[in-house]
């Protein structure tokens, strides 16, 4: 059957050569990929300073030491549900500004996006405008053709491998591990890890464009579903700009057919033909259109920011709904009030976070141990973890409403104190003893609260727990 | 529907493959290009594997893939990094000083950590997963010692066992049955006395009489007083702590047929690292007995 359609099976890449354009939308994506790139680039460089026994990189991720830094958050293996809260906030955040604004995170700042615009933007520099670059395209492959595409994609492996480059500072000591990498120290891993993000980046950004995007990405497929006809998204006023033709057709649309709109998409689509699944909504075409509105005397906005449904009400002669109330809907407060959620949250359980962290882990193997004089003793794991830069001196206590005696084994066995050394966790073993006369020897549950103090500056922590006794 | 008409979608106006499911159609869009040379790239990718790799199954075993990998191997050799790695370590360890290992908050951290291995693996058997052993095994958290509870008391113990005969270091000692010297009376005396000295519940006019045979027949290994003998293996007959229970049935069968405790020496099987690993362990459970100071 497939032999019988004049489709073919498989079909190449259309190339698309987007025109150069100026206007508020570029303006602002110029700044946010400023932003975004220099967070990229710079954050590994930051400094903090967090001890002796603590690395000085302000963001951190400490695969090989298991520790996650960021400034003044350290978050060990046992937290991680504050990354995954993070993530979750992610995703919602995205839900969000979808239902409210379409594909502004394709348009902005999803890194595909950016880094398609920064070589687009080197292409422009070498090759040309769009003109310049189809004739080059077309044009055989001589020494000039050769000397441009060869600048060019230098110029990309260059951003490329600084992109892959950036990635593993967030993994090691920024300033050692550059030093390392020009001097062949590196660890294997480090160099494979910049060449894969080179190769991506390279092709991604350069050869494959818009194709990761219709074909890889699942977003433009899941985000249809975020949105509705009360969104606002990048639309043509097809009322406005209908029929279309060349000014001196003298047709009653606004539109002029310049081609200005597709000439500067990225995706290579035309936004006239409605909604589609290749649009990012990067707003360009709105600043090419706007500039042409401008030149011929007519009203901007023939493409614009608006939601579907203002489209027909505008069409039926209605004034638009305003954008509150577009953005005030129930989905999109639901979303806001999920995120802050989570948000508030996350922030509540960072500030709540004791500063000395312990877990207290009964030995219930066995539950009990009589001793020579009767007495009887139950053991705990007290496990400590000093998240800071420096040794800390705990003191281990316990109240409880019986007579219960405390002591440990180890070196600060005499002051019942142990030192736990900076960045590192330690399990202390407890005993607890009940003299055969007390109460709590012969009762099979006793309630008690274990206590660990700082020794400099006498903060505490305490953990409840039980003491087993022998029933009588 | 006749196969020589196309079938043209009317929203999209791109051919349809024909094919309809309760009235919804699949578009014939043509795959990109380089998506097809990516799966051609995956098959390449997937014959070259399984040549580099173990992969296909043969009658005996399967190919062994022309890079020698396997999990095993790989097994093999992250245990031989480690223990290259903990060389020094477990060298240290070998030659120690027992008696000072606290000292090295290092070592003494390896040599714990690596006890509480050997010990689920060889002794948790008889002595238990905790530690708190059983009837006829000793429990090695509490603080009475039958062979003497220093860390080169428990590491000698550990290293010969205990009554066996293939180490001739081994502890030796043996209680006689008493049923063959005593009559069944004066056992009664006896049993009722030890109840006495430690504590329990007791007939004291039995436990009167069984003080002089107590004072004959035991005295020479438990002491005058009963507290044992840790060079001899003697319980001590005082405290809270019984091997094989201190009640009158279970002192009348120890006094009767006399028990025979057994441990099967280490030292060949555990390299001298293991032995005094294992040492440090089970002195750090919460009995461990600090040598007597001058």
């Amino acid at each position: 059957m497939a032999s019988q359609s004049s489709e073919p099976m498989y079909i190449a890449r259309e190339p698309i050569f987007p025109r150069r354009v100026s206007g508020f939308f570029r303006t602002l994506k110029w700044w946010i990929m400023i932003v975004t790139l220099g967070i990229y680039y710079i954050t590994p460089w930051i400094r903090w300073d967090r001890g002796p026994a603590l690395p000085d990189q302000a963001v951190l991720v400490d695969l090989a030491g298991r520790r996650f830094y960021f400034f003044w958050i350290e978050i060990w293996p046992h937290e991680f549900y504050f990354v995954a809260g993070l993530l979750i906030m992610a995703g919602l955040g995205l839900f969000l500004f979808t239902s409210a604004l379409g594909r502004v995170w394709c348009g902005y700042t999803c890194p595909q996006t950016v880094w398609v615009d920064l070589f687009i933007l080197v292409e422009r520099w070498i090759e040309g405008d769009r003109n310049a670059r189809v004739r080059l395209w077309n044009a055989d492959w001589d020494l000039r053709k050769w000397r441009l595409r060869l600048t060019k994609w230098i110029v990309w492996i260059l951003i490329a491998v600084a992109t892959g480059g950036a990635w593993v500072f967030y993994f090691a000591d920024a300033p050692t591990l550059l030093v390392d990498l020009f001097t062949l120290n590196a660890h294997p891993v480090a160099y494979t890890t910049v060449a894969i993000l080179t190769a991506t980046t390279f092709v991604f950004g350069g050869l494959m464009r818009e194709q990761v995007c219709n074909y890889m990405c699942p977003w433009p497929r899941i985000q249809a579903a975020m949105m509705d006809p009360e969104t606002i998204t990048v639309a043509y006023r097809d009322w406005r700009g209908e029929p279309r033709g060349k000014k001196h057709e003298n047709t009653e649309g606004d539109c002029i057919d310049c081609m200005a709109c597709v000439n500067v998409c990225p995706a290579g689509i035309d936004i006239r033909d409605g909604q589609q699944m290749e649009c990012i909504t990067c707003a360009l075409c709105i600043d090419a259109c706007d500039d042409i509105m401008d030149k011929i005397g007519k009203p901007r906005g023939l493409i614009d920011y608006l939601a579907l449904s203002d489209e027909e009400a505008e069409r039926a002669g209605a004034a638009p709904k305003p954008i509150w109330k577009h953005v005030l809907r129930p989905r999109v407060l639901l979303y806001t009030a999920l995120w802050s959620l989570i948000g508030v949250g996350l922030v509540y359980a960072l500030f709540v976070r004791s500063d000395i962290e312990l877990t207290v882990e009964p030995v219930r193997n066995p539950t009990y141990v009589t001793l020579s004089d009767g007495s009887i003793r139950n053991v705990y794991n007290v496990r400590l973890r000093n998240k800071l830069g420096d040794d800390r001196q705990f003191r281990m206590m316990l109240s409880s409403d019986d007579i219960l005696r405390i002591n440990m084994e180890g070196e600060g066995a005499q002051t019942n104190q142990v030192t736990v050394p900076a960045n590192e966790s330690l399990i202390q073993r407890i005993y607890v003893t009940a003299r055969p006369e007390d109460p709590a020897a012969s009762r099979d549950r006793t309630d008690l609260r274990l206590w660990v103090e700082d020794v400099q500056n006498g903060d505490r922590a305490g953990r409840a727990t039980t003491f087993n006794g022998v029933e009588q | 529907m006749d196969h020589n008409e196309k079938d043209i979608d009317d929203v999209t106006g791109i051919d349809t493959t024909g094919h309809e499911w309760d009235g919804i159609k699949e578009l014939n869009n043509p795959l990109p290009r380089w998506w097809l040379w990516a799966f051609y790239a995956t098959i390449v990718w997937a014959v070259l594997y399984t040549v580099a790799y173990p992969a296909w199954p043969l009658v005996n075993r399967a190919t062994g893939g022309l890079l020698g990998y396997s999990t095993r191997g790989e097994v093999v050799q992250q245990i031989e990094a480690v223990e290259a790695q903990n060389a020094t370590l477990t060298a240290a360890l070998a030659s120690v000083d027992l008696a000072s290992l606290s000292e090295d908050q290092m070592l003494n951290r390896y040599a714990i950590a690596g006890g509480a291995a050997v010990f689920r693996t060889y002794c948790s058997q008889c002595h238990g997963s905790g530690a708190a052993g059983a009837v006829g095994y000793p429990n090695l958290l509490d603080d009475d010692w039958l062979w003497g509870g220093e860390i080169e008391e428990i590491a000698y113990t550990v290293r010969h066992g205990i009554r066996n005969e293939v180490d001739s270091d081994a502890h030796w000692s043996e209680m006689p049955a008493f049923g063959e010297l005593l009559e069944e009376q004066e056992i009664t005396n006896l049993v009722e006395y030890v109840r006495s000295i430690s504590g329990q519940q007791h007939d004291a006019a039995m436990a009167a009489e069984g003080t002089i045979l107590f004072e004959e027949q035991c005295t020479a290994c438990h002491g005058e007083a009963g507290m044992g003998d840790d060079s001899l293996g003697a319980p001590n007959l005082t405290d809270a702590i019984w091997l094989y229970g201190g009640d009158r049935e279970a002192l009348t069968e120890t006094i009767t047929y006399s028990r025979f405790g057994v441990m099967p020496p280490w030292s060949p099987r555990l390299s001298d690292a293991e032995v005094n690993a294992v040492a440090a362990y089970v002195h750090q459970l919460g009995g461990g007995e600090q040598p007597a100071t001058e």
